[in-house]
């Protein structure tokens, strides 16, 4: 399974971010996207998750088995949470492991990968930053996606949390799945290439 | 799944160009401005002639500039309707910029066909405004001109509005048939209304003036519209021309040292 | 099918919670149902007359008032993003959420309109028509308020110009849900073809609106 990028042309109003990008990222390994702020590194994870309109070009999945439906193999993790201050840490858990079709067993494994099992029953609106960030990526692990899409996932992250999230990224990779990354911080994630990006003449 | 949007329609490719369109306009706009004048002064003049009413009396010679001012109401949301379809399965480059000159001058419409229907039924009536089913479809109809304004002025990013107010105008044109129905169910089933807008019955001698009148109203909808046109393709050109100076100001063009 | 229940209930179990919209939009329903005969005098007949029109149209605001956080909270949170790549097809998440309005905030403003209409003298033979029209009216309502929902989320003023946009669209419910009170009470010949029209129109938009609002909803979370 490959993830293939051709002729990926982004545009946000009248300023083209973006022109003919082209690369593609073999199974089981990561693609770290770096570049300077506004260079266009958000705006393509969220064109690949489906959220963002390319001008022009594709993106496909080769060897699924529909290489155009990238937003359903996709886990697609942002700048935002997605998690609600009105339910528990579990209850958000639970929620999206339904919501995505994973296995129920999945969700406390999930809160005890990312350190947050004896905190199950707090309202999500009472922990700190970094809980909060630790407890979106939980979404990752409750429901099975070959592709991750990451977009600075190590926010608001202190160096331990960081290094868990190192690891099970990682593990992601050693199982045979596709990670994009756009991140300022060095992970440790192997094996990884690098896509610099430019801004565009 | 990410292709480039498809190619605009044949039919209105000759006219999808907004600087054809300014040179076309240009020629076009003082001949439909001239030939709104004439028609409306004409109009006016023979309906001032025509013979009165035997029952409501020269008030009834408001109608010439009512009922053209409703037909128009009709066919500015009619015109918004279609821009908007224009706009989201075509993508046509001046749909947008018809639509949004189209709303003010179709409100306006609106507005004269309520204040002319209001002074029309005082006399008959003896109240400003009584409910009538015709005049109250119209009166919804200004609220949904008036939502289009508003929506689109409330959203700072313009390509996002001028999408968002056509899907507005299209749910608009899905749901206006049903609120003229139901405005009418509403005043057969009450028991109080029984005051209805009657025409005068149209005799051949009335028939002209009304006629000359549309037909004025119409060209004179036809040349603000296309004046605001103008004016749009003219401020949305600044404002491009403003953009790009930003932007070699802030030196997007130089690469940037990595962070 | 499990990820709709899944949604259903996290939205449903949201309005209920502290924060959720519920209590607001039944306090303003009573607030302006104990304000109105203040304002228009003690005269029972007349109450009784304008009642079915004051409750259905103080239900409309009230419920008006909640729709604007329909997708609010989701595109703040991030979770519309979620919702909008993976799991259910964005119509579908348009219309769970519609029903959750309709689930969590309009079947609780009907269930208080018999009682509201205690304060304004309603006819006797008039309660159960009642509640049976704003059943059958109000999903129209809470789906074609989602639309308004959706086009106003990055709106200003986004509270206020919510009720510009829907109350002309909300007219036909209107009518044909006082209508339906109407000709129960009045003569029961209106009171079915009020009825069927006004289940009609609850329908088409059932089936309309989450198209709308999916549209509206795909442009904003670019």
């Amino acid at each position: 399974m490959k993830l293939v990028a051709d002729g990926l042309t982004l545009v946000r109003g009248t300023r083209t971010l973006q022109s003919g990008l082209s690369f593609s990222v073999d199974r089981g390994t990561a693609l770290l996207v770096t570049g300077a702020n506004g260079v266009g590194k958000s705006t393509l994870l969220r064109a690949i998750a489906g959220l963002f309109p390319a001008s022009a070009g594709r993106v496909r999945l080769d060897g699924a088995a529909d290489p155009d439906a990238i937003a359903e193999a996709a886990h697609y993790f942002g700048h935002l949470n997605a998690v609600k201050s009105g339910m528990t840490v579990e209850e958000n858990t639970r929620f999206w492991c339904g919501y995505l079709g994973g296995k129920a067993q999945n969700v406390l494994a999930a809160l005890e990968t990312f350190g947050l099992l004896p905190l199950r029953d707090i309202p999500a609106g009472y922990l700190s930053a970094g809980q909060k960030r630790r407890l979106g990526l939980a979404r990752l692990l409750v429901a099975e996606r070959p592709v991750w899409l990451l977009d600075e996932p190590a926010t608001s992250l202190d160096v331990a949390s960081q290094a868990v999230v190192a690891n099970v990224v990682n593990r992601h990779l050693a199982a045979g799945g596709i990670v994009l990354a756009a991140t300022h911080v060095p992970l440790g994630l192997s094996p990884a290439t690098e896509l610099a990006l430019k801004a565009a003449a | 799944m990410h292709q480039a949007s498809p190619p605009a329609q044949t039919f209105t490719q000759r006219f999808a160009n907004p600087t054809r369109f300014m040179a076309l306009s240009a020629k076009l706009l003082p001949w439909i401005a001239a030939a709104a004048v004439l028609l409306i002064a004409i109009g006016l003049v023979m309906g001032l002639q025509a013979p009165v009413d035997y029952q409501q009396g020269h008030t009834a010679k408001i109608m010439y500039v009512h009922v053209p001012a409703a037909w128009l109401s009709m066919a500015g949301y009619s015109l918004i309707a279609i821009s908007s379809f224009g706009l989201l399965v075509f993508r046509h480059p001046l749909a947008d910029v018809s639509a949004k000159a189209a709303a003010p001058i179709g409100a306006a419409f609106t507005l004269l066909c309520l204040v002319t229907g209001s002074l029309w039924g005082k006399p008959m009536w003896g109240a400003f405004w009584v409910w009538d089913p015709r005049l109250t479809s119209v009166l919804i109809l200004f609220f949904l001109y008036m939502g289009l304004i508003a929506l689109r002025s409330a959203i700072e990013d313009e390509a996002l509005a001028s999408k968002l107010t056509a899907i507005l105008a299209l749910v608009g044109i899905v749901i206006l048939p049903v609120i003229k129905f139901s405005v009418e169910w509403n005043s057969l089933h009450q028991p109080a209304s029984v005051m209805r807008l009657g025409a005068p019955k149209i005799h051949p001698s009335l028939l002209w003036p009304l006629l000359v009148m549309a037909l004025g109203l119409t060209m004179a909808f036809i040349a603000m519209h296309m004046k605001g046109m103008q004016n749009e393709i003219l401020r949305r050109r600044v404002k491009a021309l403003r953009a790009a100076e930003v932007q070699q100001a802030a030196g997007y063009a130089a690469p940037q040292a990595a962070v | 099918m499990n990820a709709f229940r899944q949604l259903l209930k996290r939205d449903v179990m949201l309005t209920f919670r502290e924060g959720g919209a519920v209590g607001t939009a039944l306090g303003f329903y009573v607030m302006v149902i104990t304000l109105l005969p203040l304002g228009i005098g003690p005269d029972l007949n007349l109450l009784a007359r304008i009642a079915p029109g004051l409750l259905w149209v103080a239900l409309m605001l009230a419920a008006l008032l909640s729709l604007g956080r329909l997708f609010e909270t989701d595109l703040e949170d991030g979770s519309l993003d979620v919702l909008a790549t993976a799991g259910l097809p964005l119509e579908a998440v348009a219309a769970v959420k519609c029903l959750a309005h309709w689930l969590g905030t309009a079947v609780p403003l009907v269930i208080m309109a018999p009682v509201l209409g205690l304060l304004l003298n309603l006819p006797l033979d008039a309660y159960l028509p009642l509640v049976m029209s704003m059943l059958v009216g109000t999903p129209a309502v809470s789906f074609v308020g989602g639309i308004g929902a959706a086009l106003t989320l990055k709106a200003r003023r986004g509270g206020m110009l919510i009720a510009l946009l829907m109350l002309p669209l909300f007219v036909p419910t209107l009518i044909f849900g006082i209508e339906t009170v109407a000709g129960a009470v009045v003569d029961s010949g209106a009171f079915w073809p009020s009825f069927l029209i006004l289940s009609a129109i609850s329908l088409a938009s059932i089936v309309l609106a989450p198209l709308a609002i999916a549209a509206a909803l795909r442009l904003q979370v670019q």
